[in-house]
């Protein structure tokens, strides 16, 4: 099976703690991946370390077979690297179209267009609310991000990740603090990514449920370090990641 | 957005504005007066390439007397050597804006890549440092006795003078608002946003930064010019802390993120300074003015921390949206 990102003997340490410790993980190409474990197990760190946002202390990280250990999270995302944020991480004193366009209009590569009016890239605009309209938020097209309501700031991320049009998707826990009522819309928008087939999408995720159907194959972090990665089925059996979710499971570090 | 034909309605407000003050010298024939209004021209210009950092990009630069020092100076040496011809005052200009260009280049690539405040100290240093080389090469600059030249005659006449400030303001104002509603001027924003986030959208923000760096500071050191020009005489005061935070008080009194802004505030501060200088026979307060406008500061931080042109924004566009919002509940009425 064709790879899209590996990584190898993938560390990094805070101080004296180590988060993520010596991962050697490889992703398939246009497959659905969860990512599972208990608080504290590195899974946003991972992100972090995928998407450019941290360096690692030790380790590497190949995307379609190029190292990029070294480069800054601007070019992972100029070669198809994309992801949205746990904590919510959008541009607060713009519209939520603004915010959209501006990712559009990367995408675009217009990047230092200094003599023309922006609206004259009107395809911009149509794009964004395009996007806007599938995550539901197209009503809100005008309002200014910091007014949104939690869950709206999610879709938000969402609609500007998918605004990059990259190969990889990272979210990182896309329903996290989202009204019961609003989650199946963004779990049907994630579903439509998944059936074009054609990206790859790397999921962190807390409820389990919601997981299970959509993945290809889950991945369990613990203490930083890989404790199973198998499909969901087998994953649901496996006795260690049982005890690693009810606690029985003790690192020799932590302990 | 409102349209009239193809364009906004605020422009053609904009240019009704400008061919009003055009009109001014010809009815109001007061010296003072006018230059009163050509120095609030000048500062106009001067403040606005500092919110192209301040309210735009969310640079902090303590040194911006700098890049208007370097414009004024160098316009006036090229005057003061050279018979006061139009070519010579050309080169001059070309001159004043080139090293502009070249010193906000070298500051921006040193420091932008830091964290925003390694930017704001060393402005500081550097304007602290051509203050210090304005008084020491006297051969150059005449030290603390600073230089008198003579200009071409045309623009000895007030009139004249008033209309090139007056013009060069417009076509500024109307060339950066542009700059500003560029693509580039967009992602600007966004970097005084959130600069992690516009990072993982894909953008290089260094370059933005650098760009824009340069960019003020030559606008900057074009209101420099201006300003040498207007008063056919220079000094090392132009250097001083006072003219950096003089900008800083106009951005944040008109409007950060805003271009009529400090347009507005260059107006209020001139006029202020000019004003209360007047009434120091009435009270000895009246002469140390900036205490008052310290005090004035704070209360604009505290309570208006949009500024004037902010505020004015900020209320127009609340009550679109309670319009908008009433439209909304009517049809909602109409269709149940």
């Amino acid at each position: 099976m064709e790879h899209i990102i590996e990584t190898n003997n993938l560390s990094i340490a805070f101080g004296g703690h180590v988060a993520v410790d010596s991962l050697s993980v490889k992703i398939p190409k246009n497959k659905f991946t969860s990512v599972i474990g208990p608080n504290g197990a590195g899974k946003t760190t991972f992100f972090n370390l995928l998407s450019g946002q941290l360096r690692p202390t030790n380790g590497e990280i190949f995307y379609k077979g190029e190292n990029i250990t070294k480069k800054s999270s601007t070019e992972r995302t100029r070669m198809g690297i994309g992801r949205s944020f746990q904590i919510t991480n959008v541009f607060p004193n713009l519209t939520v179209l603004e915010n959209v366009r501006l990712a559009v209009q990367s995408n675009e590569k217009i990047r230092y267009q200094m003599m023309f009016h922006f609206k004259k890239y009107k395809k911009f605009e149509e794009k964004a609310m395009e996007l806007l309209e599938l995550v539901l938020l197209e009503t809100k097209a005008d309002s200014v991000a910091i007014n949104l309501a939690h869950g709206e700031k999610r879709k938000l991320e969402i609609a500007m990740l998918l605004a990059l049009e990259t190969d990889l998707l990272l979210l990182d826990e896309p329903t996290a603090g989202m009204s019961l009522e609003e989650v199946p819309a963004i779990l049907e928008v994630i579903k439509k990514i998944k059936e074009k087939g054609d990206r790859t999408i790397v999921l962190i995720e807390h409820k389990m449920d919601m997981i299970l159907d959509l993945s290809d194959q889950v991945m369990v972090l613990f203490n930083g370090q890989l404790l199973a990665q198998d499909s969901p089925s087998e994953i649901m059996e496996n006795k260690t990641v049982q005890s690693a979710y009810l606690g029985g499971l003790h690192d020799e570090n932590s302990a | 957005m409102r349209q009239l034909g193809k364009v906004q309605i605020s422009t053609w407000v904009y240019l009704l504005f400008g061919c009003l003050l055009a009109v001014v010298p010809f009815v109001y024939d007061n010296l003072s007066m006018l230059f009163l209004i050509i120095q609030i021209f000048i500062f106009g210009i001067f403040a606005m390439s500092y919110d192209l950092l301040l309210g735009y990009t969310g640079i902090v630069s303590f040194g911006h007397a700098m890049f208007f020092g370097v414009g004024a100076y160098g316009v006036s040496i090229v005057l003061e050597r050279n018979e006061p011809t139009l070519f010579f005052l050309i080169l001059g200009i070309l001159v004043a804006l080139g090293a502009a260009a070249i010193i906000s280049f070298i500051a921006g690539v040193l420091t932008l890549r830091l964290k925003s405040h390694f930017y704001a100290m060393l402005t500081l240093a550097l304007a602290g440092l051509f203050l210090v080389a304005a008084e020491k090469m006297r051969s150059l600059t005449g030290g603390s006795d600073g230089l008198i030249f003579t200009i071409p005659d045309f623009f000895k006449d007030r009139t004249n003078m008033y209309l090139l400030a007056l013009i060069s303001l417009v076509v500024i104002f109307f060339s950066l608002r542009r700059l500003t509603n560029s693509p580039l001027g967009r992602v600007l924003v966004a970097i005084r946003e959130n600069e992690q986030r516009t990072m993982s959208l894909g953008y290089k923000i260094f370059p933005y930064k650098v760009i824009i760096s340069v960019i003020s500071g030559v606008v900057a050191a074009f209101g420099g010019v201006l300003y040498a020009l207007s008063i056919r005489f220079i000094d090392t005061t132009v250097f001083a802390v006072d003219v950096t935070l003089d900008a800083l008080l106009m951005t944040i009194i008109g409007g950060v993120g805003t271009l009529i802004g400090p347009i507005i505030g260059a107006g209020l501060i001139e006029y202020a300074h000019h004003f209360l200088s007047e009434l120091s026979d009435v009270h000895w307060i009246f002469e140390r003015w900036i205490i008052l406008f310290g005090i004035v500061y704070i209360l604009v931080v505290i309570f208006f921390p949009m500024g004037i042109a902010g505020s004015i924004k900020n209320m127009y566009m609340k009550r679109k949206h309670k319009k908008e919002a009433k439209v909304q509940q009517k049809d909602n009425q109409i269709a149940s």
